[in-house]
């Protein structure tokens, strides 16, 4: 937990990071900050999620702060809690409590992952009172204006217990994610990892065929992060089938018989 | 625990081998079988061959005692030829063909098992079908977007529904080359599919040579010279395997023939080109991936889907006639940007209306077989009525005695069909005491994992001491760190109690397909699935039910209570179990109501209705076959979503798996390919499922 509470303001991004917006997703996002409005991101792993975030923090110039959700994260680590020190004990805000005190953009990721008792704190600050209940100090925070509360979702998962509620998702303006289509991606690739055309091409044939088996076996097809780290292997001199079989084949599944299938898939590539 | 198989490694004598023999296969009920011959040539065999062939008796005899009175008789002799681990697929060749074709095939080939053993020449290298099926199933539809069906046949072909491969391959030394065989078989004959070797009149047209048999093992020859630059086009590695396997070089004949066919933009007119040019040169030798290239047999079946695709457009177009008259139906043809699915306006009476994904599915299938939509096929099916014939006065019926009515969704007419199924809870047949005991010892290591893993999910209500942040202050932990900070020492902050909540509040329902389609080895998986998952549920403390379902037709559908949510799990459970057996057909749609309503019942903060099933709702001659069973299923698992139940399924389907996400929504369903893994897998689901 420590780790997030870094000082909201070295937070700031000030080289433009890489993103190819698919739709009309910036301007969205835009519109909805101007108009103090949550967000929620859907989509698989590694379609760019984050990626995005990273990059609206760097256009609307707000500290972006990122929680990764567990199962153990509780209302407290997000609000701040009492830490004993020598003599006394010390109130320390939490990462929800900073960005919403200096106005940043506060990103849950994986939201559903964290306890229930998280929406508590999150409902009220989504909603149009925007405050965060500090139940502790017995005060409750009134959101700046620059504050911007984000989550992400992946609606993939085969689990019960790990859906959003209605009443929570009914709170965000929801931005769906995808993989991008295939000259996008093959273009994201080659940005990412310097490959040529060819090879970033052959890539993207191999996470179709990958993304054809999601529902058979594989939880999710390879995501365009994958992508990139088998073209970054393939750049530093791995032969591209064993980049593949690493970054990729491995990566996606445990299963001694679908390995075995998407190493054939890739074969038939290079 | 009567009939399993001796753990010990003493040598059984005859006498003791025949009564276990009697017993596995009811020699004593079934006039004709006689195990006393088999038990003595068996006595002389050491304890380990008669431990292997009694352990497969006795797995075999749960399918069929006859399959496993053949095994025993000719299990010795397949031993002179085979080692075990042949001999042991030998048996599973003969009960994947009991599966599939019923029981005579299986007899054929448990009553030669030389014929098994001499098919390959290096039986030790050889590779069976059903050993990669699963391996090249899942290739293929990485490969291809689609589920390609793979069926066992020789010589290997196509009928552009079904892949055609040999049962077993071992024409090359090492397994990794028969394998590889395996898989350029069957890319090559996707590729036929895929990319237009069959089109409509190649059947004809061949017919048409004086030597119909050279003209089309010449075209076959030639389209592959281009199927596999059209492969290199787009799969590199691939046609590298592929080139590997080809034999002789083509004569110097064919060189130009190569050259145009190779080039991208060929076609198959251009093969049935220079197969007339070359006709007069002698046929080459064909290359080991070619298999046989067999246009009857595509056109038999592109003529069987077209009947089907005929009756199914009629039948749909009798739903659809706006009034009660019978109307004239035409159709305009949009010119859409592509050219390969044409979008079409369909008429009735001069008025354009509204075409549903079936309609428009069988009007593209048509168009894709014939080039065009014929006027005949535009005629709806006689009477233009609802009732399907047989069932004349269908609205009046009530109810029966003692049922439950439930309605039925009819996707045609955008409504609910009132009342029209009737439901009844049959008491369940008891099977074999012995079944549970036999099926856990068995499995007896995974039982005791699965039990494990379920055990650690278990959340129970309990104070969690020297937490980070609580309720309450531990006094313990903060006089502790109270005291190491006095002596100097570096002092913890976990110094809060928190009381941790009873996280599972799950009750789950499993709903069970007793089909007839389920015969065989499903049927054995179901009932393992079942025992499996009851022993790790009691572990877990979830609540529980089982239900098995069949029926047959909208008046009797049945529901078999295995064990209600009330009920412990114990040896009365256990054989009802035991007695699952195969009934009829699968209307799943009143099934799913009425286990929806006894979910419903009980109070649980999460409530799974988890279907076991291995294939779509269907039931005997009714219009639930198809898009009709699929849309109601649908339904009711929609209505089941509104009463708070999260419906998942979990299907050994192998083939059609495209309605499956429309059924139960993208991520609800798992399709298990390997029947044999389903008791693991089961177990497995479950707990992803629920954390």
């Amino acid at each position: 937990m420590e780790g997030h509470a870094l000082p909201p303001e070295e937070h700031f991004i000030t080289v433009e990071p890489y993103y190819e917006p698919t739709g009309d997703e910036i301007a969205v996002f835009e519109a909805a900050y101007r108009n103090r409005l949550p967000v929620l991101l859907k989509g698989p792993t590694g379609c760019g999620k984050t990626r995005f975030m990273e990059h609206m923090a760097w256009r609307l110039k707000r500290p972006l702060i990122t929680v990764s959700c567990h199962d153990d994260l509780t209302a407290s680590d997000l609000v701040g809690r009492y830490l004993i020190t020598a003599d006394q004990t010390v109130w320390v805000d939490g990462p929800l409590a900073r960005a919403v005190r200096a106005g940043g953009i506060c990103y849950l990721d994986e939201v559903v992952e964290a306890r229930k008792d998280t929406t508590v704190v999150i409902h009220p600050l989504a909603d149009d009172r925007r405050m965060l209940p500090m139940e502790k100090l017995g005060l409750e925070l009134e959101a700046s204006p620059e504050f911007m509360l984000a989550i992400s979702y992946n609606p993939g998962y085969q689990s019960v217990l790990k859906e959003l509620k209605q009443s929570t998702r009914q709170r965000f303006v929801a931005l769906e994610f995808d993989y991008p289509a295939a000259p996008l991606e093959q273009k994201i690739v080659v940005k990412e990892t310097g490959l040529d055309e060819a090879r970033a091409a052959q890539l993207v044939k191999l996470a179709a065929m990958t993304r054809n088996l999601k529902g058979s076996g594989l939880d999710e097809g390879a995501s365009t992060r994958l992508l990139v780290h088998a073209g970054k292997l393939m750049m530093d001199g791995i032969p591209p089938a064993a980049a593949c079989r690493g970054a990729i084949a491995r990566a996606l599944t445990d299963e001694p018989e679908m390995l075995a299938a998407v190493d054939e898939l890739i074969a038939t590539i290079f | 625990m009567n009939s399993s198989p001796p753990s010990s490694d003493v040598q059984l004598s005859a006498a003791e081998l025949e009564e276990q023999l009697d017993e596995l296969l009811e020699a004593a009920f079934t006039p004709g079988r006689r195990t006393n011959a088999i038990a003595k040539k068996l006595a002389a065999h050491p304890a380990e061959v008669q431990r292997f062939v009694l352990h497969w008796c006795a797995v075999t005899a749960q399918t069929h005692s006859q399959v496993a009175y053949l095994f025993a008789r000719h299990v010795l002799e397949a031993l002179e030829t085979m080692d075990r681990p042949d001999v042991q697929k030998w048996l599973l060749h003969a009960m994947d063909l009991y599966d599939r074709q019923g029981l005579y095939p299986a007899i054929a080939v448990l009553k030669a098992p030389k014929d098994f053993a001499g098919a390959g020449v290096d039986h030790a290298q050889g590779v069976y079908l059903e050993e990669i099926t699963g391996v090249l199933e899942l290739f293929l539809r990485g490969l291809s977007g689609r589920a390609m069906k793979l069926e066992p046949a020789d010589p290997p072909h196509t009928d552009t529904s079904t892949l055609f491969l040999p049962s077993r391959l071992g024409r090359f030394p090492a397994k990794d080359d028969n394998f590889r065989l395996y898989k350029a078989l069957a890319v090559h004959q996707w590729a036929q599919t895929h990319f237009g070797t069959f089109f409509p009149d190649l059947a004809a047209e061949l017919r048409a040579y004086p030597d119909p048999d050279k003209a089309r093992k010449l075209y076959h020859l030639l389209e592959t010279l281009r199927l596999d630059a059209v492969l290199a086009r787009h799969y590199p590695g691939l046609a590298r395997e592929i080139l590997s396997l080809r034999g002789e070089a083509l004569p110097a004949e064919f060189q130009d023939a190569a050259a145009e066919l190779e080039a991208p933009g060929a076609g198959p007119k251009q093969s049935l080109e220079w197969m007339e040019n070359l006709l007069a040169q002698p046929l080459p030798p064909p290359w080991p991936y070619m298999g046989e290239l067999l246009p009857e047999r595509a056109e038999a079946e592109r003529q069987q889907r077209l009947r089907r695709d005929k009756a199914a457009l009629q039948a749909a177009l009798a739903h659809m006639q706006p009034g009660a008259k019978p109307a004239s139906f035409s159709l305009r043809r949009e010119n859409s940007a592509n050219e390969v699915a044409a979008d079409f306006v369909l008429l009735a009476d001069g008025r354009p209306v509204v075409l549903d994904d079936e309609v428009k599915g069988l009007l593209h299938s048509i168009d894709l077989d014939l080039g065009d939509i014929p006027p005949d096929y535009l005629t709806p099916a006689g009477g233009g009525g609802y009732a399907p014939a047989g069932n004349p006065k269908e609205k009046e019926m009530a109810p029966p005695e003692g049922g439950y009515a439930y309605n039925e969704w009819d996707h045609q007419r955008r409504h609910y069909r009132k009342n029209w199924c009737t439901l009844r809870e049959l008491p369940s047949g008891l099977g074999d005491a012995g079944y549970a005991a036999e099926v856990l010892g068995r499995y007896g290591g995974q039982v005791g994992q699965i039990r494990r893993v379920f055990e650690a999910l278990r959340g129970e209500e309990k104070l969690l001491r020297a937490q980070k942040n609580g309720d309450d202050v531990d006094l313990d932990a903060a006089i502790a760190a109270r005291t190491d900070l006095r002596c100097g020492r570096e002092m913890t902050d976990r110094v809060f109690t928190r009381q941790e909540r009873l996280e599972r509040n799950i009750a789950v329902l499993f709903m069970v397909d007793m089909s007839g389609s389920t015969r065989g080895w499903i049927n054995d998986a179901e009932r393992e699935s079942l025992l499996l998952m009851c022993e790790g549920l009691e572990k877990l403390g979830d609540r529980y039910a089982i239900y098995g379902f069949s029926g047959m037709t909208r008046i009797r559908c049945e529901i078999f209570p295995i064990k209600t949510f009330a009920e412990p799990y114990g040896p009365e459970v256990q054989r009802r179990i035991a007695g699952i057996e195969p009934k009829d057909y699968t209307r799943m749609g009143a099934a799913i109501r009425h286990l929806t309503a006894k979910l419903k019942e009980v109070d649980a903060r999460t409530r799974l209705l988890v279907t076991l099933s291995d294939g779509k709702p269907d039931d005997f001659n009714d219009p639930y076959r198809g898009v009709y069973g699929i849309e109601d299923t649908r339904m009711a698992l929609i209505e089941a979503k509104r009463a708070g139940i999260h419906p998942f399924c979990i299907t050994i389907d192998q083939e059609a798996r495209d309605y499956l996400p429309h059924m139960y929504g993208a991520v609800n369903y798992t399709i298990v390919s390997e029947v044999r893994q389903l008791p693991i897998k089961v177990a497995n689901i479950y707990r992803k499922l629920t954390t």
